[in-house]
């Protein structure tokens, strides 16, 4: 069933004629994990806005088509109404973070309170969020005293109080070390595995992807120009770094190999995948 | 060849016991010993907080010494103005927003040399060349907001590379670069490299780490705690570990491979492939 329905999207930024978004369909399924890659100036963080509605209602711009979310279309309904169905996480934590949290049980009940849940439940919420995104006994801690990785979790817990059904998440690791990758991915995979999240997720590390989405849309120049499944999507390296993709290395590796004649099967996404052709191949 | 050699040896940089304290009192540096070599590309990697930028802002006079000594050239970095020693250190922020002021690329890229008072001919040639170097000399009357994040952090590049620094320090460049722009952030790395100056790349990504770097220096807390060739770090896992850090995929590969006797310098996809393709 789908949950997002995008037709015919068009769109251009205020005070400028170029279209950044050229005529984008496609439908999102609920419960999916969709993840969406393109090199830089692709369009697919503004794609991501129109989606929850900060493009048209905030920004701006000269928006056609239609964006329909779980029945909602985004041009009618403002965006209060529509983050109660769609929450959004950005690169920078600390640009989320509301500034007037003073600890991390005040920064996640910030947005219930301005929704006016009752404040048993606000309690409960919060407790909830903080220890799906393992942030449980953090609650008296300074949001800004946190390190990137625990302020991502912290911005992920303040959405998921909301009770969203879809989350968008737009790079979400790019400010963070290897280890805050790692800690926040995890939480990501769990918003679909474990919480039946509906997850699109704007990210160009394909480890990430491959581990997680079961569907990846690639857009170049403000459309999008493949659809499939991360193995049919990121076993096609030349197509991958045509369209500025970086490729995961054991997959490159394979394709290097199959030029020499030395690689006979599918391409792997995994360390495993490949250690056992590898294997097969050359150590048996 | 042992005047060379030498050379090689003295180093450019030079840091004995370096301490640093933030006005906070917050140590963020705790004895650092350290020499950058001419030529050599050195990455540092470790967490964020671990201090990677505290200790390379020392470089350039962005930071002084709260105890201990930093040598540039021989002249004590704490005794010179920044603008003294940006002759030789060059520094490219992380972020593009913190360096960027000029209504086009050309402008943007004059700026330092003119200050530094190189002469017109020399300006106009390391504009050109170094616009050329990252790719973006096609777009030189364009205006720095016009271009795209990428884009912005390969102008800074060109910025540092202008005033034809000794060092050239690179701090996460590989944040918001797609396919094309890690390539040619490793272009310009092994181009700088050629002409013997020195490059020290503070980076996560640590495929692109192994690209590049000979010499990688691992931070953690305040410390460097791993100071060596790049695969022998890079295949430590342990160490790695304890500095939070996790090798790229094509090396955890190579480790699963070790007992076929595939050797673990084989840190990246092109070299693991062609030693497969000899078997």
């Amino acid at each position: 069933m789908s949950l997002i329905e995008i037709s015919d999207l068009y769109y251009s930024y205020p005070g400028f004629e170029a279209k950044v978004l050229k005529g984008i369909t496609v439908n999102i399924d609920k419960g999916s994990f969709t993840g969406i890659v393109g090199p830089c100036g692709a369009g697919k963080t503004t794609f991501s806005l129109t989606l929850n509605g900060l493009i048209p209602h905030l920004i701006g711009g000269k928006m056609t088509g239609s964006v329909v979310v779980d029945g909602l279309n985004t041009m009618e309904h403002p965006i209060a109404d529509l983050s109660l169905k769609i929450g959004m996480i950005f690169q920078d934590p600390r640009a989320q973070l509301s500034g007037s949290g003073l600890t991390v049980e005040e920064e996640v009940a910030f947005g219930l309170q301005n929704l006016g849940v009752p404040r048993e439940e606000i309690l409960e919420r919060i407790s909830k969020a903080l220890i799906d995104v393992g942030l449980s006994g953090f609650e008296e801690r300074s949001p800004f005293e946190l390190s990137g990785g625990e302020q991502q979790r912290l911005a992920i817990a303040t959405v998921l109080a909301m009770e969203p059904d879809i989350f968008i998440l737009d790079e979400p690791f790019a400010q963070l070390d290897p280890m805050g990758v790692e800690e926040v991915a995890s939480i990501v995979g769990e918003l679909n595995k474990k919480f039946g999240k509906t997850v699109i997720l704007v990210e160009n590390n394909t480890e990430i992807l491959a581990n997680f989405a079961d569907r990846i849309l690639v857009m170049e120049a403000g459309k999008i120009v493949a659809d499939g499944s991360p193995r049919e999507i990121f076993t096609d390296i030349e197509y991958l770094e045509n369209t500025g993709v970086i490729p995961l290395q054991v997959t490159e590796l394979a394709h290097l190999l199959k030029k020499e004649g030395k690689w006979d099967k599918e391409y792997p996404l995994t360390e495993d995948e490949a250690l056992k052709e590898i294997k097969r191949i050359f150590f048996w | 060849m042992d005047q060379i050699k030498n050379e090689k040896e003295e180093p450019i940089i030079k840091i004995r016991d370096l301490h640093f304290s933030y006005p906070s009192g917050y140590e963020a540096l705790k004895g650092i010993n350290l020499n950058i070599f001419k030529g050599e590309v050195l990455a540092i990697i470790g967490r964020n907080g671990a201090g990677k930028t505290t200790l390379v802002k020392h470089f350039n006079g962005l930071l002084k010494a709260t105890s201990g000594e930093v040598l540039v050239n021989g002249l004590n970095a704490k005794e010179h103005a920044v603008s003294r020693l940006a002759k030789i250190v060059g520094y490219v922020f992380q972020n593009p927003a913190d360096q960027i002021f000029s209504s086009n690329l050309w402008d943007e890229v004059a700026f330092g040399p003119k200050n530094l008072r190189f002469s017109k001919e020399e300006i106009d040639s390391n504009v050109e060349n170094s616009l050329k170097m990252v790719g973006l000399l096609n777009k030189k009357d364009t205006h720095p907001y016009d271009l795209i994040f990428s884009e912005r952090k390969l102008l800074c590049i060109a910025s540092v590379l202008a005033m034809d620094p000794q060092v050239i320090i690179i701090d996460e460049p590989e944040t918001g670069q797609d396919y094309w722009g890690i390539k040619k952030l490793i272009e310009i790395i092994k181009e700088y490299e050629s002409i013997q100056r020195s490059i020290v790349l503070i980076s996560h990504n640590l495929a692109l780490v192994a690209e590049c770097a000979e010499r990688v220096i691992v931070m953690n807390d305040g410390k460097i705690v791993g100071d060596t060739f790049t695969p022998d770090i890079l295949s430590n896992i342990e160490m790695l570990s304890k500095a939070r850090l996790k090798p790229p995929q094509i090396i955890r590969l190579t480790l699963g491979l070790s007992k076929w006797n595939v050797p673990k310098e084989l840190i990246t996809v092109r070299k693991l492939a062609k030693y497969l393709s000899g078997l």
